[in-house]
């Protein structure tokens, strides 16, 4: 098998299971216990929030732990607009957001707040001017993603977080596909408030976190215990914490390695499939875009019947197409780039990990050559393409 | 996901290709919702179906309801192939996914846009034929209100 879908979830490394399993039948402690029993649960959550933390320049009781990206992404804005609606009740956001951002969003909107979503370009990066136009007196927060999902364009922070600073505006950023892959740095990003999910950089899932920084006053979002300076209740997920820190640890170790290798290779793929597949384009920018993740249209085909054909050739893909996103729509992140829905509809998302080999590569190019060719070769529109003499 | 019928179908398409000069061609769907369907049939003077093709573009489904019909219509008469409906289809692949109910509607549809084709060509009318919709979506909605 050729797993290329590491933006869907990572495998746990070796190194982080380890660190895990002590945490369920020997040291099952709840570490909010008062006896001595519980003392090497909390030790281990508080060194797991220290490495965390460490990683985005941020301090340890800056750290939340939640259920995963989703639901630090519903926390950091609903908690936000709720602190703040005294204040305003506008809601700065961009268009290709993941559905946990938009949906809050628009859950938001039906409570009475205002959203305003700000257009990309044609790479996927989020329109600066448009963004500064759209501060209002009553704005009270932005949430733009550090890194997208699909087609892996990394925002402009900085600017993004200077802006915010400047208009003296909370800041989230959804991080989830970014920590842990592209450094982050929630000072230089100016960054009030940021999501993360353990499985996306070799973690376990089922936990995330969301930072928030010291002094921003947002409320609780699971009501019902003093874990987590009461701002999250529930019993801590002991190896899930430890599980998330040892991934960070290891992060922290391989980042600039990683970030590197993979690089080199998504680039080498990149190239591959644009000089010997015809009629095939990149989604996202070139160059700000995260290590692993290559994007690919291929016209006259659909995105289900190319997953098919692949992992029948045990390659594991994904798409963006509408068969693939349970509705008629393909991705709205293809979409908002500017694609016509009948090129979106054949879109194909590799995601790499730092275990991809040159080989895996090389591999799956060439079943994907013959694929698209096959697949084609049965299109009514390459049909019609051709007859029209190719144009 | 898919059932094994529908697997083979996809996998190895029976009658993939196109029919020069045929006797009908349709095409239906649309690429926006990201499926298209084209058929195309060869029809003897007697009226009997002696060749059907497709050309689709689409997911595994359509590509499956596309192999399944035109394989159903094959060696029919006109009116036999007029019963070739989309539950037809769904019950010789062993079923479909209900989010992919839509494509065995197109298969349906795409049977009917051919033989309109026919007949238009033919100056004839066959009975119990409706001239199809261009855009299968706009019929499923219909329906469904």
């Amino acid at each position: 098998m050729i797993y290329l879908d590491n933006a869907a979830t990572t495998s746990v490394s070796e190194e982080v299971f380890e660190a895990m399993k002590p945490y369920f039948c020997e040291q099952y402690s709840n570490p909010s216990a008062v006896y001595s029993f519980a003392g090497q649960s909390m030790k281990a959550v508080d060194e797991a929030r220290a490495r965390i933390a460490e990683l985005i320049g941020a301090q340890p009781n800056e750290i939340y732990f939640t259920a995963g990206g989703s639901e630090s992404d519903n926390w950091a804005i609903k908690a936000a607009a709720e602190a703040n609606a005294k204040k305003g009740k506008h809601i700065i956001t961009s268009t290709i957001e993941h559905h946990a951002v938009l949906h809050t969003c628009q859950y938001l909107e039906k409570q009475g707040f205002e959203v305003t979503y700000v257009n990309v370009d044609e790479y996927g990066v989020v329109k600066l001017d448009e963004l500064k136009a759209a501060i209002r007196p009553d704005t009270i927060l932005i949430t733009i993603m550090a890194a997208n999902n699909e087609i892996g364009t990394i925002q402009p922070l900085k600017e993004i977080g200077e802006i915010a600073k400047e208009h003296d505006i909370l800041f989230h950023t959804d991080a989830v596909q970014a920590y842990g892959h592209i450094p982050l740095n929630v000072d230089e990003l100016h960054i009030d408030m940021l999501s993360a999910s353990g499985h996306k950089f070799h973690g376990p899932k089922g936990i995330g976190f969301l930072y928030i920084r010291k002094g921003v006053r947002v409320g609780s979002f699971i009501h019902g215990g003093a874990q987590e300076r009461s701002r999250r209740a529930g019993t801590l997920n002991t190896p899930g914490i430890v599980g998330v820190g040892a991934a960070a640890a290891q992060a922290a170790r391989t980042l600039d390695e990683n970030l590197k290798k993979e690089t080199q290779l998504r680039d080498y793929l990149i190239r591959r499939v644009l000089e010997e597949i015809p009629y095939s384009r990149l989604n996202g920018d070139p160059v700000k875009r995260l290590p692993g993740n290559a994007n690919f249209c291929f016209r006259f085909i659909e995105g289900e019947s190319l997953l098919i054909l692949l992992d029948q050739k045990g390659i594991c893909a994904s798409s963006g197409s509408a068969c693939t996103s349970g509705s008629l729509d393909p991705s709205h992140v293809l979409l908002a780039i500017g694609l016509p829905h009948e090129i979106a509809h054949g879109s194909l998302r590799l995601t790499l990990s730092e275990d991809t080999t040159k080989e895996d590569i090389d591999f799956t190019v060439d079943e994907l050559k013959k694929i698209v060719e096959r697949l084609r070769s049965m299109s009514p529109l390459y049909e019609d393409f051709l007859k029209q003499g190719g144009k | 996901m898919y059932s094994e019928k529908v697997m083979d179908h996809f996998n190895n398409p029976r009658n993939v290709g196109e029919i020069e000069n045929p006797s009908g061609v349709g095409t239906v769907g649309n690429a926006k919702c990201g499926d298209i369907m084209r058929m195309y049939l060869d029809i003897d003077e007697n009226g009997v179906i002696q060749e059907a093709k497709f050309k689709t573009f689409g997911c595994g489904a359509a590509v499956a309801t596309s192999s399944m019909a035109t394989e159903l219509v094959k060696g029919k008469t006109i009116q036999q192939a007029l019963e070739v409906t989309n539950k037809a289809v769904m019950e010789a692949l062993d079923g479909l996914p209900p989010v992919k109910v839509h494509c065995s509607l197109l298969a349906e549809e795409a049977i009917h846009a051919a033989l309109w084709d026919y007949a238009e060509k033919n100056n004839i009318k066959i009975e119990g034929l409706e001239k199809p919709v261009s855009d299968i979506e706009e019929k499923i909605e219909e329906e469904d209100y």
